[in-house]
């Protein structure tokens, strides 16, 4: 490899495209797959000397429109996030189709099928035909990097914020990539037309308008892609189009002879109608191979599944219609021979992940199942997103509900609403500050008689110990959202404090209100990163 | 040449320093690679994975086809089990036999190790006992690169290099250390593979 090339994972050949695209600055929430982008930027010498922006946000929907007051500037940016973290930015995004961009924009969201580390496996592809704005699919590391260029150019030329989306095999997968020569960043310079962002009635009507007048340019582009591309196959009894990664892995099945079957390559979005037509014409069947949802095989089979073709894919069977794609399911669909392989003896156990040996969500787990399940009974605990969902599991079984970023705290709100008692949630600190304050002034406002939890480790922990935006903040903003003082709790979570604990939890118990209690301790995992960059920086 | 490789172990184990050291070995012969790793949830004490796919010719799945791995590479013996689908008939099986048990249902070691005994072609090595005996206490990884880069066609001098680029930081001390229980593991599965 010469000094060009840099051997990078998905998400981090996103980061150094973006960098290399010209970006001023990232924004983003952590989440699995998509975490790496940001923090390779964080530790990137490059991002440091342009002082290019890249501080965690708040959370998704936040980091959307923060980029889109960048790209209003005139300026580049990219924001980043996990697939369900489009659903919290779903407001900004969708309408940043109807404002349009000024700077280029790039929304770059890792999906994650098969649930590696997601409540979900939603196919963000789906978001963005809604929201009307192109995608870029990479089929690999290199893409990723040049797609950066190549989706800024098109946000700017198209006044169109642009999706980049990722999926897990991608995102974590570390290959050479080669750069290219670096731009500059963009000068400030505001939208020409003033009213352009002004999404009033009467306004967004033109913008809508001119959202849709746009569509048939954006599709030329994908037709005329250099991502797209169309290989010729002698055998039309059967095409292929394959998007994203599972082009790698129709790609792996024709190693020793050449695909001999018509084949799309597909890697920019609207769905490019010149290629589809052409394979049509040529090809008896058509097999659609798509990471994630049948999204493109749903629109060419259509409600009436009538076309001249049959189209074939995850709705048919030739693939499962769940789970991510890999070389030995998309070599089935393809009916050549399996490999021969054995499989594995019986003796092996399931390894599910396990909260860290003194990991303070174990004591403060202990507690609550001591104070509620054992007094009340299972099932008066609601929870959250993070590394303290595993209180689900054996030995503690602690909770009743994982749903989405800070439905612990509207849920319980809900259940008591409705008369459960007691009714508690359990959120991380970090977790609180992405979505759960606006639940507890909802709690505040009505006085629901809730216990809250919020487990502070001082980190979002489950993505890797990034900053958490409640660090030292808790008990200001409780106090500031309505949270009667004397009923903010704080308490060291440790074997030795949990008679102590206990006891509190008992008190809040009986208290008729809003109580929140603070169990915090830093997480072990970045505690020892810091114990450990210390004694490095010591010796050094 | 091609060469696939499953990485196993359970998260925080550490199995992405030995990739990080093959890696460099490949990619210091000129060779293409691609590394998929296991980010996120299961680093949390689950079971994790690294495919590591090493080749002169473009490769293009980011994932290693079942039947397909030369070598599974694993730093705790059931894990190694795990992946038995993803290994070719000829291929490798090159496993630590120290378990890790953070499950309460973790099986008998004796049967594990009976089943790591089935595999055709396999190497089973108390890769932490070596590593202490080294004076080498993290040195477990290091003793399983090791054992299985008999069964690597990499030049071995270019996986000293993967050390010295990834210890280099620690001091020559480290790095020397490592070396010597590379050798060592190479050593034990040069004596003792199966066949």
């Amino acid at each position: 490899m010469d000094n060009n090339t840099l051997l990078l994972l998905g998400d981090e050949a996103v980061a150094q495209g973006a960098l290399d695209a010209g970006v001023s600055g990232f924004y983003a929430y952590p989440g699995t797959p998509s975490t790496e982008i940001m923090e390779y930027v964080q530790h990137s010498k490059q991002a440091a000397e342009k002082n290019i922006h890249r501080t965690w946000s708040a959370n998704e929907k936040t980091a959307v429109e923060a980029a889109l007051g960048m790209s209003y500037t005139g300026k580049r940016t990219m924001a980043m996030m996990k697939h369900v973290g489009l659903n919290v930015a779903a407001d900004p995004f969708i309408n940043s189709g109807i404002t349009g961009a000024n700077g280029g924009i790039i929304v770059t969201v890792a999906d994650d099928p098969s649930m590696h580390s997601s409540q979900d496996e939603q196919d963000s592809r789906v978001l963005a035909n809604f929201a009307m704005v192109p995608i870029l699919e990479p089929s690999n590391q290199q893409e990723a990097y040049q797609m950066c260029f190549t989706a800024f150019e098109l946000s700017e030329k198209f006044q169109t914020p642009v999706m980049l989306r990722l999926t897990t095999r991608i995102a974590h997968s570390r290959s050479g990539v080669k750069r290219g020569a670096p731009l500059d960043e963009n000068q400030l310079a505001m939208p020409e037309d003033k009213r352009q962002f002004v999404l009033l009635p009467a306004i967004a009507r033109g913008r809508y308008k001119l959202l849709l007048e746009k569509q048939p340019s954006l599709e030329d582009e994908a037709n005329n892609s250099p991502y797209n591309r169309y290989y010729e196959g002698s055998d039309t009894r059967l095409g292929i189009i394959a998007s994203g990664i599972a082009y790698n892995y129709v790609m792996e099945n024709f190693q020793d002879q050449p695909c001999p079957y018509p084949l799309l390559k597909l890697s920019q979005y609207p769905i490019p109608r010149k290629y589809i037509e052409r394979m049509v014409d040529q090809c008896d069947e058509v097999l659609v191979i798509e990471e994630g949802m049948p999204v493109v095989e749903e629109k060419l089979r259509g409600l009436l599944d009538r076309g001249p073709a049959v189209v074939k894919g995850r709705m048919t069977g030739e693939l499962p219609r769940d789970g991510e794609l890999n070389p030995i399911l998309v070599r089935k669909a393809l009916g050549l021979e399996a490999h021969p392989s054995t499989v594995a003896p019986e003796v092996i156990a399931p390894r599910p992940p396990a909260l860290c040996p003194g990991c303070s969500h174990i004591d403060a787990y202990h507690a609550i199942n001591e104070a509620i399940k054992a007094e009340y009974g299972d099932g008066h605990v609601f929870a959250d997103i993070g590394c303290y969902t595993l209180g689900a599991l054996p030995p503690f079984e602690a909770i009743n509900s994982c749903v989405d970023m800070g439905a612990s705290i509207t849920m319980a709100k809900g259940a008591a609403d409705a008369g459960l008692y007691p009714s508690a949630a359990v959120i991380g600190d970090s977790t609180f500050t992405h979505s759960g304050m606006t639940g507890l002034l909802d709690a505040v406002i009505e006085n629901s008689n809730i216990v809250v939890f919020i487990l502070d480790n001082s980190t979002t922990a489950m993505t890797g110990g990034q900053n958490s935006h409640a660090n030292g903040r808790l008990h200001q903003i409780c106090e500031g959202l309505g949270v009667d003082a004397e009923h903010i709790r704080s308490i060291m979570p440790k074997r030795n404090t949990h008679d102590q604990f206990v006891q509190i939890i008992k008190e809040e118990l009986d208290y008729k209100g809003v109580s929140v209690i603070i169990p915090q301790r830093e997480c072990v995992q970045t505690q020892l990163r810091r114990a450990k960059q210390k004694q490095q920086g010591g010796k050094a | 040449m091609k060469l696939d490789i499953i990485l196993a172990g359970v998260g925080g184990q550490g199995i992405l320093s030995i990739a990080t050291v093959i890696g460099y070995a490949a990619v210091q012969s000129g060779l293409d690679l691609k590394q998929a790793e296991t980010h996120g949830m299961s680093q949390r004490g689950g079971d994790v994975q690294s495919h590591l796919r090493i080749s002169d010719h473009t490769i293009y799945s980011d994932l290693v086809p079942e039947g397909a791995a030369d070598i599974i590479l694993s730093v705790e013996p059931m894990e190694s089990l795990r992946y038995i689908p993803y290994l070719s008939p000829q291929g490798w099986l090159v496993t630590n036999t120290t378990p890790f048990k953070n499950i309460p249902n973790y099986p008998d070691l004796y049967k594990i190790i009976k089943e790591v005994g089935k595999v055709p072609h396999h190497v089973a090595i108390d890769a932490d006992g070596m590593a202490k005996e080294l004076k080498n206490s993290r040195g477990m990884n290091m003793v399983m690169t090791g054992a299985a880069s008999l069964f690597m066609d990499i030049d071995f001098e270019k996986l000293k290099e993967g050390i010295r680029y990834s210890f280099g930081r620690k001091g020559q001390e480290i790095v020397d250390l490592n070396i010597a229980t590379l050798e060592a593991g190479r050593k034990f599965a040069e004596e003792n593979r199966s066949s």
